[in-house]
């Protein structure tokens, strides 16, 4: 920790983006997002997400709070794109206003109006923003529908609304030591190794990629990442059995390396254990129940190997496997 | 809209709930735009224990039905490291500072109570005699004669303004505030939450919660929040705090109608970091746009 960590400072406060893309990988769902007054985040960083509209109301009268989700894949906006982006909503709402006025000229000139605030106050906030680039970056998360927060974030269409507070936590830090990256996921912990590949990648540094997935409906998760050795439960893709299996051959291959992991607590387990077992380090993205995401709340705490807990969100998510007893199975 | 409490000169009257926003951990994460656009008129702080405090066993927190169960356990450094560490840093805060303190002894209350008195950087002292899921079960704020007797003992100890924060976990809370009252309480604070259980999901007979039960916050409590806060401020003179499930200027409006001086939010700050500067302004804006008196908000 300290000055050296890889953390991208937030914008303070929720803030309400607009879905660009919906689409489907397997089982999995990818919402793309513009973030024009966010910064780039780095890798492993996470944000809190909420549909705009209808958050609640579902099973059990939920969801209530935001849910975390690491990044999958972030890049800065070009000049270009913002101004066609830009002409495109004008365009939009110009389409919306001719409807209305010929319904109800009053009122469409009024939605106009405060959509001219509105887009004046982000391109505001835009400029005001150092971290990022000058048109924000877009953002894309990876989900899967297993609750009634991720079923509701996962049925957002292009144009709905998204609540955002982030980047958050801190990233992955960079290989040591002389050592490689060697990146394990599984299902949808594979969204952070995809990011921290772009960045490795772009550096001329590629890693050895082994994803694990449940099965067939999963394994399409996989092509988020370039030339990933893939293993699922039930063999209907590559190996037939665990991503570990893969990572203990890797490591049999040469042990020089940094793993980087994030997947379900059992997998993220047994990563931490076999990599203490090699003396390899590990850097794991771990998940949690979370209210907040920047400290407030202290309901994401993990056990520390040395007694005592640590905050997740502000201390996390990454963590060095060696702080770690284990990972715990929530 | 400039609120006086207890000798305080507020820039508006929403401030947290204890335990409720971090703001160490936020400059952190948002940093020096935090100081610039700091949500609250007060920062209250989480509660410092005399000893550190590890917390209570994950998991802590349960998703309920417009709201949320915590079982936090009052993790925290304890007094000395508040003192060294932490003070420093929140003293640089454009905003007043209270601090809030429990004790499981009086003794223990009165040596933290001693401890705050001689920092300058704080402006106020809020007993936490209501927190529902840490240790025995007697609860100080549960009993107005218990309550009594603890506030009388610390109220020499300081000059500071005393303010004591009720549990909603009380057959008659105005007794209770009332007692808070003839001790020399300069204000009282509630609600805190709501004692509550959630049931595993998958594992029959057994707690989601690591230390099985917590406390229900959210608006979920808010019509509970708001008949408490009533019932207190029709029996007090001194200023109350009042909080629970408030989630917009108007939620905040009614609890000042309850007779509040004060609203704390807390829940929709996890929701939002900046919930606090929304809901004042959205409070100011109701003032602007209707017949509440702002003289209405101006305590003793």
């Amino acid at each position: 920790m300290g000055l050296s960590e890889p953390r991208t400072l937030a914008p303070f406060g929720r803030r309400t983006l607009s879905v660009t893309e919906r689409r489907e990988v397997g089982a999995y769902v990818v919402l793309a997002a513009d973030d024009p007054a966010g910064p780039l985040p780095r890798a492993g960083q996470f944000y809190m997400l909420a549909a705009a509209e209808r958050w609640g109301g579902r099973e059990d009268e939920r969801p209530f709070l935001p849910r975390a989700f690491s990044v999958l894949r972030a890049r800065e906006r070009a000049a270009g794109e913002e101004r066609a982006a830009d002409e495109e909503r004008a365009a939009d709402e110009e389409r919306a206003a001719d409807e209305e006025r010929a319904a109800d000229e009053e009122r469409a000139a009024g939605e106009e109006r405060a959509a001219g605030e509105e887009r004046a106050a982000g391109e505001e906030r835009a400029a005001g923003g150092s971290a990022g680039g000058e048109c924000g970056v877009a953002l894309e998360f990876m989900l899967e529908a297993v609750g009634p927060g991720t079923a509701r974030l996962a049925e957002l269409q292009p144009g709905d609304g998204l609540h955002v507070t982030g980047p958050l936590g801190i990233g992955f830090p960079d290989p040591h030591d002389g050592r490689r990256a060697l990146l394990c996921g599984g299902g949808v912990g594979t969204a952070p190794l995809a990011i921290w590949q772009d960045e490795l990648l772009a550096r001329g540094e590629p890693a050895p990629t082994l994803l694990g997935f449940r099965d067939a409906a999963h394994a399409p998760g996989a092509t988020l990442l370039q030339n990933a050795r893939v293993a699922t439960d039930d063999g209907s893709h590559g190996h037939h059995g665990l991503v570990t299996d893969l990572l203990a051959a890797e490591l049999d291959a040469g042990d020089d390396v940094v793993v980087y992991a994030c997947g379900p607590p059992p997998m993220l387990e047994a990563v931490r254990a076999l990599c203490e077992e090699r003396a390899v380090p590990s850097r794991l993205a771990l998940e949690s129940g979370m209210a907040c995401g920047y400290g407030a709340c202290f309901g994401c705490v993990v056990k520390l190997r040395g007694g005592g807990y640590l905050r997740l969100c502000v201390d996390g998510p990454v963590l060095d496997g060696e702080l770690l007893a284990e990972v715990p199975a929530h | 809209m400039t609120v006086e409490f207890c000798g305080l000169r507020l820039a508006h009257p929403i401030v947290n709930g204890s335990g409720t926003f971090d703001a160490i951990a936020a400059r952190r994460t948002f940093g020096d735009q935090l100081l610039e656009s700091f949500p609250f008129a007060a920062f209250v702080s989480k509660t410092i224990t005399l000893q550190p405090r590890h917390g209570n066993p994950p998991p802590r927190i349960y998703e309920a039905p417009a709201g949320m169960i915590n079982s936090i356990g009052l993790p925290n450094k304890g007094l000395h490291a508040y003192l060294t560490d932490d003070l420093p840093q929140l003293a640089q805060l454009p905003v007043p500072i209270i601090t809030n303190v429990m004790g499981s002894t009086s003794n223990e209350l009165a040596e933290l109570v001693t401890a705050l008195e001689d920092r300058p950087q704080i402006d106020a002292i809020e007993l936490n005699v209501s927190c529902p899921n840490v240790e025995t079960g007697l609860d100080i704020g549960a009993d107005p004669h218990e309550l009594h007797a603890v506030v009388a003992r610390l109220r020499p100890l300081t000059a500071k303004p005393l303010i004591v924060k009720l549990t909603p976990n009380t057959a008659d809370v105005a007794a209770v505030a009332q007692a808070a009252e003839d001790a020399g309480a300069d204000a009282v604070s509630l609600i805190n939450t709501l004692r509550a259980y959630a049931p595993h999901p998958t594992r029959a007979g057994a707690a989601w919660l690591g230390n099985a039960t917590g406390g229900l916050s959210g608006p979920a409590v808010r019509a509970v929040a708001l008949a408490q806060v009533r019932e207190v401020a029709r029996r007090i003179c001194i200023p109350v705090v009042g909080m629970g499930g408030v989630q917009s200027g108007l939620h905040a409006g009614s609890m000042l109608e309850a007779g509040a001086t004060l609203v704390a939010v807390g829940t929709e700050n996890f929701r939002d970091p900046a919930a606090g500067t929304r809901i004042s302004r959205e409070l100011d804006d109701l003032f602007a746009n209707s017949g509440h008196k702002s003289d209405r908000t101006a305590g003793a």
